[in-house]
């Protein structure tokens, strides 16, 4: 991963300081702070529950953190709402697949690109030709996206009915769509073989490289993880226990431990 | 004095009618707590309960045969809901659940006036809806013989249904169900035993609070809205909890009196059709999980 | 779904349609159809319902919020109507009647607001408030009846430029050509962005929000168009087919009647709502001329309307079982098992989304 990157590793572009979360008595996460670098694939490792998702719905503002700031080029993040974020500059997708169902594929994509669309529904409704001009451009755009994940044959079908690696690939798709500066992509391989990891590895490498996309990525396989990011968070029961390139932290004696499970007491 | 007098009075006429109300919220919280859906039908269960109740007492069957013989057909009309509507549409979203049994109603509805006719009926509990005598000498309060029995009634059954809940194994299998309806069955616990169990108990209740309003405003029609306001209770109350469906049905029963009394005169009255719903409104902006429901935390 | 787009967006089918639907509505009915009846007792009131359920086809087929109100916003729209053209001089209908739909729209937007925070039956209750209240409201204030005691308002004749229509038939016209406009602005909005942010609020709230869709905005807005429509039938459908105002026409059973209409019809399509209304309209009508006909009138009147009722609840429990998208989604299915014997492999459509 050393060789000359179009768009070169930069400065802090996403702090987290200090969250903590919890949900009635139970604490998510605990004092948390990280700093994500412009242009850089981070991942977010850590045990079952350890509260990695639970992060993401944070810094995304799904979630509202009792303590800490979350501070996007400069701008705190406070108790805001995840179109507010969105509209700022962050998209992501989901672990457990949320995606418009009864919406065929492409739909989906476009759903992504409604940031980048501001007919109101009036303009809509009349077909101006503003309103006509920006669906077509718009529409290209996801044709290009469902092209590039090689799913454009299954376009017109409802996302229902798609298998789930390829649902996987829309959301990815539907992500992609929006533009966004930073990606949260919460387990974007769970669930895939060997070939359809590497696939995905491929897009994610792919979109990092040519668009200069920001990414923060949750993931288990510790290979992929290794293979593909520049830095790691490592979480453990809702703290952080490592931070730094993938190499120092394989190493770590602390990160070791919280995986070869030693006891916690 | 007299007008405090006449607010108590309005307060306890309320709550006593809000006890009817109760008793329609508590079938469906009992459906709602083993099976997991709003069974939109509960109104049309009451209208369809005491019609058949009336129906049979029309053929001649004494009161108690009467009573027993509906009591059986509300455990087979459960029975056929259970069989026939929510079971093929378990791993179906609430909200078509929920759409179903609005079509059940219906169809209760139908069957109940194709079967029994459409006619108001009178039922005559031997109680008479008109003050106690004993009550004005003592305190000065009117306070109708039928509220007051209506109350009891409410208060016999939720202690009743609160102890099978709480004491019985059928009530730990029921909660077991309730909280996993698979994990429930794989060790064992019958499962359509239980269902049954649950749709007569909603039959009971239906009925009781069928006579209860028939005797009061005739048997027709028109219970089915008044069973309508069931929902705003159970919006108050919870969903899930018995003891919310009675304090909801309190709540809204002494609230739209006072309000239709002491309010209502400035607007031309009759705001008792709509304020408790707006009441439920309230309250989701201030509670949405109602009183005694849990607090629902949505993970993503 | 890919087919090319031959005018403004819409396919060679599009038009197709469009050309054949004015055709029947303009020439083959006026045509065929020679008694009043047809037009004041079939075509305008399944019309005028066809676009109610659009209206509630939006906010609960398109946007997933189940409302059960659209005969309290039907009532607001037919009372501002009639207030607009008594208390407004020389107002043109179409607008009295635009401006209806504006302020049931109002409506619409007030009693939305508690779909920012429940959803399910929670909203469905919310939304009976509006119902209740609406109808209330008309009920007891006198000037919205123009201090009117007998109960039962005369609506004025309509008017449009100087010329009135006031027979069945020109009633009818003005009917068809409100519900086509209205009909192919909702059509526009369904299949832009601005439908599919709703169809995103359906299906996954969170996941649209995270893309950047404000669920207030979005759902407000649905109510707020889905009572504009509401509101706009109901002031047709007092004005040409009961021809009187009376808050009782718009009760419970109403909505309730509109709410079959989208769910048998079938949710999120807007011939879902064309279907729906014609069946729950036309079905009673049947099964009275069966009565009439077959039994000679020995069913009793009673019986004929709990039959109804029995039909329509079991209706709608089998569809959610085995059709939960409804008599579309049937006949879509059986266009395309047709169209598939009849046409070569290569030229079926792609399977289309709904």
């Amino acid at each position: 991963m050393m060789q000359a990157r179009n768009f070169p590793i930069g400065d802090p572009i996403l702090e987290v300081r200090n969250i903590s979360l919890s949900f009635g008595g139970v604490k998510a996460i605990t004092n948390t702070s990280f700093n994500v670098l412009r242009h850089e694939i981070r991942a977010i490792i850590g045990p079952n529950g350890a509260g990695k998702s639970s992060l993401l719905n944070c810094i995304n503002g799904i979630y509202k953190p009792q303590e800490g700031t979350i501070t996007l080029k400069n701008e705190v993040l406070d108790k805001i709402s995840p179109n507010i974020v969105a509209r700022k500059g962050i998209s992501r997708t989901f672990q457990n697949l949320a995606l418009f169902k009864r919406m065929s594929v492409l739909d989906n994509v476009l759903v992504g690109r409604q940031l980048h669309m501001s007919a109101n529904f009036l303009q809509v409704a009349f077909q101006t030709p503003q309103a006509r001009r920006e669906e077509r451009e718009n529409r290209e755009r996801c044709e290009e996206i469902v092209e590039f994940l090689e799913i454009a044959h299954i376009r017109d079908t409802p996302v229902g009915r798609l298998p789930y690696g390829l649902q996987k690939k829309v959301e990815l798709g539907r992500a992609l769509a929006t533009e966004a500066e930073i990606l949260l992509l919460d387990e974007p391989m769970a669930g895939m073989n060997v070939e359809e990891k590497r696939e995905m590895c491929r897009f994610i490498l792919k979109v990092n490289d040519e668009f200069g996309t920001t990414m923060v990525l949750i993931e288990h396989d510790m290979g992929v993880v290794m293979d593909i990011s520049d830095n790691v968070v490592v979480l453990d029961y809702g703290k952080v226990i490592g931070d730094g390139p993938p190499d120092e932290v394989r190493s770590d004696q602390a990160v070791i431990d919280a995986y070869l499970g030693v006891a916690h007491d | 004095m007299t007008e405090f007098l006449f607010f108590i009075e309005v307060v306890v006429a309320g709550l006593l009618a809000g006890t009817m109300y109760s008793l329609v919220a508590l079938g469906f919280v009992l459906i709602y707590k083993a099976s997991s859906t709003f069974n939109f039908a509960q109104g049309a269960m009451v209208f369809f309960a005491v019609l058949a109740f009336v129906g049979f007492m029309e053929l001649g069957l004494p009161f108690v045969v009467a009573f027993f013989v509906t009591i059986l057909l509300m455990g087979l009309v459960g029975f056929c809901t259970e069989r026939l509507v929510l079971k093929p549409l378990r791993t179906q979203s609430e909200d078509t659940l929920l759409m179903a049994t609005i079509g059940l109603g219906f169809v209760l509805e139908g069957l109940a006036q194709a079967t029994w006719g459409v006619e108001v009926r009178r039922l005559d509990l031997g109680i008479g809806d008109f003050p106690i005598q004993w009550i004005i000498d003592s305190t000065g309060l009117f306070i109708s013989a039928l509220d007051l029995t209506a109350g009891f009634v409410a208060a016999f059954l939720i202690i009743a249904l609160a102890l099978l809940f709480k004491y019985t194994k059928m009530g730990l299998g029921l909660r077991a169900v309730a909280d996993d309806p698979g994990a429930a069955s794989s060790i064992g616990i019958p499962l359509g035993n239980i269902m049954l169990l649950v749709w007569t108990a909603a039959g009971i209740v239906a009925l009781v609070a069928g006579m209860m309003w028939g005797a009061r405003a005739g048997v027709q029609f028109a219970l089915v809205d008044l069973a309508l306001k069931a929902l705003p209770v159970l919006i108050i109350g919870g969903f899930s909890s018995i003891p919310g469906a009675i304090i909801g049905g309190l709540i809204i029963g002494a609230t739209e009196k006072v309000l239709e009394v002491y309010v209502g005169p400035y607007f031309g009255g009759a705001i008792e059709g709509w304020a408790p719903y707006v009441m439920a409104i309230l309250f989701l902006l201030w509670r949405p999980e109602g009183l005694f429901g849990e607090k629902i935390i949505r993970r993503v | 779904m890919n087919a090319k787009t031959v005018f403004m967006g819409y396919t060679r089918s599009d038009l197709a349609n469009l050309v054949v639907a004015l055709l029947v509505a303009l020439v083959v009915i006026p045509t065929v159809v020679q008694t009043d009846y047809w037009y004041s007792s079939i075509l305008i009131p399944w019309l005028c319902l066809s676009l109610a359920a659009i209206g509630q086809q939006i906010v609960m087929g398109y946007t997933g919020q189940l409302a059960l109100g659209a005969a309290g916003f039907m009532a607001a729209g037919a009372f501002a109507c009639f207030n607009l053209i008594l208390r407004v001089p020389y107002l043109p209908f179409p607008v009295a009647l635009a401006l209806s739909g504006l302020i049931a729209a109002a409506f619409g937007i007030l009693f939305g607001l508690p779909s920012l925070r429940v959803r399910g039956i929670y909203l469905m209750v919310a939304t009976l408030a509006s119902q209740f209240f609406i109808i209330w409201m008309i009920d007891k204030f006198g000037w919205f009846k123009n201090y009117d005691t007998s109960g039962i308002i005369t609506a004025q004749d309509i008017l449009i430029f100087g010329k009135p229509f006031t027979s069945p038939f020109e009633m009818y016209l003005v009917v068809v050509v409100v519900v086509t406009v209205l009909t192919i602005l909702a059509i526009n909005m369904t299949r832009g962005s601005t439908g599919r942010n709703w169809m995103a609020v359906r299906d996954m709230d969170i996941a649209a929000e995270s893309m950047g869709i404000s669920l207030l905005r979005t759902k407000l807005q649905a109510f707020a168009i889905s009572a504009f429509f509401c509101g706009v039938a109901g002031a047709l459908f007092a004005f040409t087919y009961l021809k009187s105002l009376e808050p009782v026409a718009f009760d419970i059973k109403l909505s309730f009647k509109i709410l079959f209409m989208v769910i048998l019809g079938g949710l999120g399509t807007i011939n879902g709502a064309f279907i729906g209304a014609a069946f729950i309209l036309l079905f009673p009508v049947v099964l009275n001329s069966i009565g009439n006909n077959l039994f000679h009138g020995a069913i009793d009147a009673t019986i004929i309307s709990a039959t109804e009722q029995v039909v329509f609840g079991a209706l709608i429990i089998i569809f959610m079982i085995y059709e939960p998208l409804g008599m579309a989604k049937l006949w879509y299915n059986i266009k395309q098992s047709v169209r598939s014997r009849f046409a070569p492999r290569s030229e079926l459509p792609r399977q289309r989304a709904t």
